[in-house]
Order: C-alpha cells, then structure tokens, then sequence
C-alpha cells in the first residue's frame, strides 16, 4: 500500500517530540476522522530555525508530518507558506487515492504554526 | 526496506475471521476433482456421477456441522451470497404479507446493504441497537415485531467483536410469532456449536474459508418447507434454489472442513479459549488505557479486539505486520472511508477509541509461545506511537471537548 519512502518516514519519523516554549504552535484534523497533527517551530531572524511535532493518526499521517518538517527547516516563513500538501505528498513519492485527504495534513499545521507565530509577533509589536 | 522487516524473528497470524488457510486434509481431499472427476455434476455419464457423489457426501458433512438434512443446504458462492439469497428471496416472497425487516446496527455489511438496497425497493427495515458489549436484547426484537414483518435477521457471532447474540431465544420468539428467522453464522459455524434445531432459526448463512475450507464457497441452510427465489437464475441447480454449474472441488473441500470442524469443535473451542483469554489479560495488564471491546465471556473463541488509547489502529497493525503479527482494525484508515468501524460507534465507543481498536483472531496454528511474542512485541510499539501521538491521558478532556480545527 505505501512505498518505502514512506514506510521509511513512518518507521523512523524525523523531529518528533515538543519544544518549550515553542514560537508558534499549529493544530489540524480531528479525532473523529482519525488523524490530529501538531506542529511547532523555533523561528529565528524570519527563518525555521527548529520545527517538531506530534501525530495521532495512521501510517500516512505519520509519515507527511516526518516530511513537512525535514523539508521546512533552514526556511524562511515566506518559503514555508509555498510548501504545500501535495508538495509533502509529492516529495514522499506519492500517498494511496484515499490517503490523499484525510491524512495529507501536515503542511496545514505547518502553516497553522506560522500564522500563529505571526499573530503573536504582530500582537508583541 | 530493512532486512528486519523482510525476516521478523517469528511469524503470528492472527487474522483467522479475516481467511483461513485451507487445511491440508481438505486439500487432498479436493484435488482429484480438479483433473480427474471433473465431470459436471449434472451429466449423466460416469464422469457425472463421479463429481455428483463428491457434492453430495459433501452436502451431508455440511449437514452434519449444522444437524440439517442434507437437502436443506444450497450451496452458494460464499457467506454474501447466502446472506443476500436469504433477505432478497424471503423479502420478495413474502411481499404480499408485509414489507417489515428486523435486523441489527452491527451486522456485515452483507446484511446491512443488502437492507439498504430493499429499503430502496419499498420495504421498512428496523435496525436495532446494541448494549456496550455489541449485544442485541431479545426484548428489542420483541418490541420491533410488527403485523408486517416478515423477516428477522440477526447474527450469530460478531465479527468484529466476537459477541455472541442470543438466538436461541430470539429463534423461539420468531416461532411464537410466526416470523422468519435469518442469522449470519459465518464466524461462529466450526467454533461454537451451530445446530440448527437448536438455534431455531429458518435460515443460517456459513461460509467455508473461515473454516480452513477453500475461498469461493459458502451455504445457506434453509428449513425445509421453506421456498427459496433463486437470485441467479439459470438451470435448475441446487434443487432450484441457485443456478449454476457446482464449483465440485470447492464443495468437496467445504465439506471436508465441516467435518473436520464439528469433530474438533470442542477440543479446539477450549483450546482458543484459553489462549485468547491469555492474550486479552495480557493485553490489559501490559499496556495501560486499553479497553476490551465486546462482551467479556459471550464471545466467540478466537476473537480478541481491544481499543488501545491516544494511538491509531493502521499505525499499530504496521509495526505489527513488521514484527511478522498480522491482525486488522476497526479505524477509518483500514477500512477505505473516513468512519471507523459502524459496530463499535454502534456500541457507543468514541470515534478516536473506536480508531485505535486492534482485532486479533485466533486459529488452529497458534501457540501459546505466539501469544507471548504478540505480548513481547507490542507494548513497546504502543509506547512508541503513543510518544509520538499529539494526545495523551492529559489531553483527554481536550479530545471530548473538541475545539480543534477541522479542515476536512
């Protein structure tokens, strides 16, 4: 059903874990449908500087929220914005038809994260 | 992929209510009628004859699981064809009596869309609800009864969470009011006793790949007296009742794994019992936040599902499946749409428990020295999806709450 890239994100996920006190904290999905993703991140002069996160859900869930974050560090918030669903499905080699929705999430809670993060900077100013 | 997941030190299959494998004394059984009496059963030659007296003996072992006269059995292409010749042909006899089907919220789907499509037709049917343990009360059926129904259909054991319905007395009060009684026996035939007398029922759906008989052949048990309105209609087959030229090899095998399992059914029904009661308590003592799903001692032999908290079933049967344990799920994930499992959420059970439920099913292969490996090897695959998980004992009240964003 999935190919190795995949099983391999899903196997040994990268960034897993929580930061304290996090700069911005994204959520998406819903227990009810199986899937909650949630991703902070560190950022430092407009840029990723660290970005961790922590899933509830399946074997694609895992394996999208392991992508997003390998491919967001080191990149500026703009940049972060361009990343998107299909950009995660994509670089993973592509999910099963009926992954793509319910559990292609984690670049939305990547941009959770980063709205947030901004929201919190602009209330700061 | 690593070579760890290729070569898993021990091999567990537990998903027996899934497929079983054919046993090797069906096997032998069944090849001669591959190549050498592979006569058409209704050919009046000797290679005819040779391949009728193979459906026949065969009829009479399927008979003898179920304590029916032979004639009573028609053989169909599995456990949804009998279920779907069962409700369609008593709907469609018994329209001019009334148009009122019972049945229950957890039956297979073989059942369930079947009922659908009837509704579609015109027809009412009642799907009754189940206490937390996927248990149907007698009283329920009672008081659904209606002038108009005809048909009840309720299933023997659960397959999905192995409780046990009480037939028996639903059969005697179908009787008492003169309605049709169907129940889907396909995981309870060859594990618990299924005699049909017994039971009270008119109608009994079996299937033979549950029973370590070959794929592609199952039985509907119809009382005598009872017509039957074959749904696909050819020649007269099956005494009428469903056209086809007989898959012989398959029917012979079938009949082979009746008979084995009707001679072993106690034996063996002890010796699942032991094991799953082993692998249940193990579970629930190894892993905090698990719950048992279905009825604690109403439960057919074989089957363990437990909800494991804060984790998803797919994540779990992955690292299961490369530590060489094959079991299933009742999440969203496994079973191709958004809901998880309609038999759980039926029971009551939360959607993200119902999401992290794991069934084991057990069969004549397994050891003890296996359900220690499954107890050996899954708490640490729990605990590591559960560091991962974003939910955790803490965020319980935040999970009932909700309030999260839903970008469906």
């Amino acid at each position: 059903m999935y190919n190795d890239k995949v099983m391999d994100h899903f196997f040994n996920p990268r960034n897993v874990g929580e930061m304290e006190n996090p700069d911005g904290v994204g959520q998406v999905g819903n227990p009810i449908c199986g899937d909650v993703m949630r991703v902070q991140i560190r950022v430092k002069d407009n840029r990723i500087e660290d970005v961790k996160f922590k899933t509830f859900g399946c074997g694609a869930a895992i394996a999208t929220s392991s992508m997003v974050t390998e491919l967001v560090k080191g990149l500026t918030l703009d940049e972060a914005m361009e990343v998107s669903n299909k950009t995660v499905a994509e670089a993973l080699g592509g999910l099963p038809p009926q992954k793509m929705h319910c559990s292609n999430l984690a670049a939305d809670a990547l941009h959770e994260a980063i709205k947030d993060y901004r929201s919190k900077a602009a209330a700061a100013r | 992929m690593t070579s760890e997941y290729m070569s898993p030190a021990r091999k567990v299959y537990l998903d027996h209510s899934s497929t079983t494998p054919v046993r090797a004394e069906v096997l032998s059984v069944m090849m001669p009628f591959f190549a050498q009496a592979f006569g058409n059963a209704s050919s009046i030659h000797r290679w005819g004859r040779e391949a009728r007296v193979g459906v026949e003996t065969a009829r009479e072992k399927v008979a003898y699981l179920l304590g029916a006269e032979p004639s009573e059995i028609v053989f169909t292409s599995g456990g949804t064809e009998a279920d779907n010749l069962a409700l369609r042909s008593t709907a469609h006899l018994l329209r001019s009596k009334g148009n009122h089907i019972i049945t229950t919220a957890v039956e297979h789907h073989a059942v369930l869309h079947t009922c659908q499509v009837l509704e579609k037709e015109g027809y009412e049917v009642t799907y009754l609800p189940v206490d937390k343990y996927g248990m149907v009360s007698v009283e329920s059926v009672r008081e659904a009864i209606r002038p108009e129904t005809i048909l009840i259909s309720v299933m023997h054991g659960q397959n999905e969470v192995g409780t046990i319905q009480p037939i028996e007395e639903i059969g005697l009060l179908a009787k008492e009011k003169g309605i049709l009684l169907h129940t889907d026996a396909v995981q309870s035939a060859g594990k618990i006793p299924t005699k049909v007398r017994d039971m009270n029922v008119d109608l009994m759906t079996i299937s033979s790949h549950k029973m370590y008989g070959p794929k592609g052949i199952g039985a509907l048990y119809v009382r005598k007296g009872i017509r039957i309105a074959p749904q696909i209609t050819g020649g007269a087959h099956e005494r009428g009742r469903r056209a086809g030229t007989e898959n012989v090899a398959g029917i012979v095998g079938f009949g082979e794994a009746c008979y084995l399992a009707e001679r072993e059914l106690e034996a063996e029904g002890k010796r699942l019992t032991t094991l799953r009661d082993k692998l249940i308590n193990g579970i629930l003592e190894k892993i905090p936040d698990t719950v048992l799903n279905g009825h604690p001692t109403k439960r057919l032999p074989h089957n363990v599902n437990v909800s494991i908290k804060y984790v998803e079933g797919e994540s779990v049967l992955l690292n299961l499946d490369r530590m060489g344990v094959g079991a299933s799920s009742g999440s969203a994930c496994t079973s191709g749409s958004l809901e998880p499992s309609h038999v759980l959420l039926a029971m009551g059970v939360p959607h993200e428990v119902a999401h992290g439920s794991i069934r084991m099913t057990l069969g004549r292969m397994n050891t003890e020295e296996d359900i220690d490996y499954v107890l050996e090897v899954l708490p640490p695959i729990v605990s590591r999806l559960r560091e991962m998980s974003a939910f955790s004992a803490s965020t319980d009240s935040e999970v009932c709450g909700g309030g999260h964003k839903n970008v469906q």
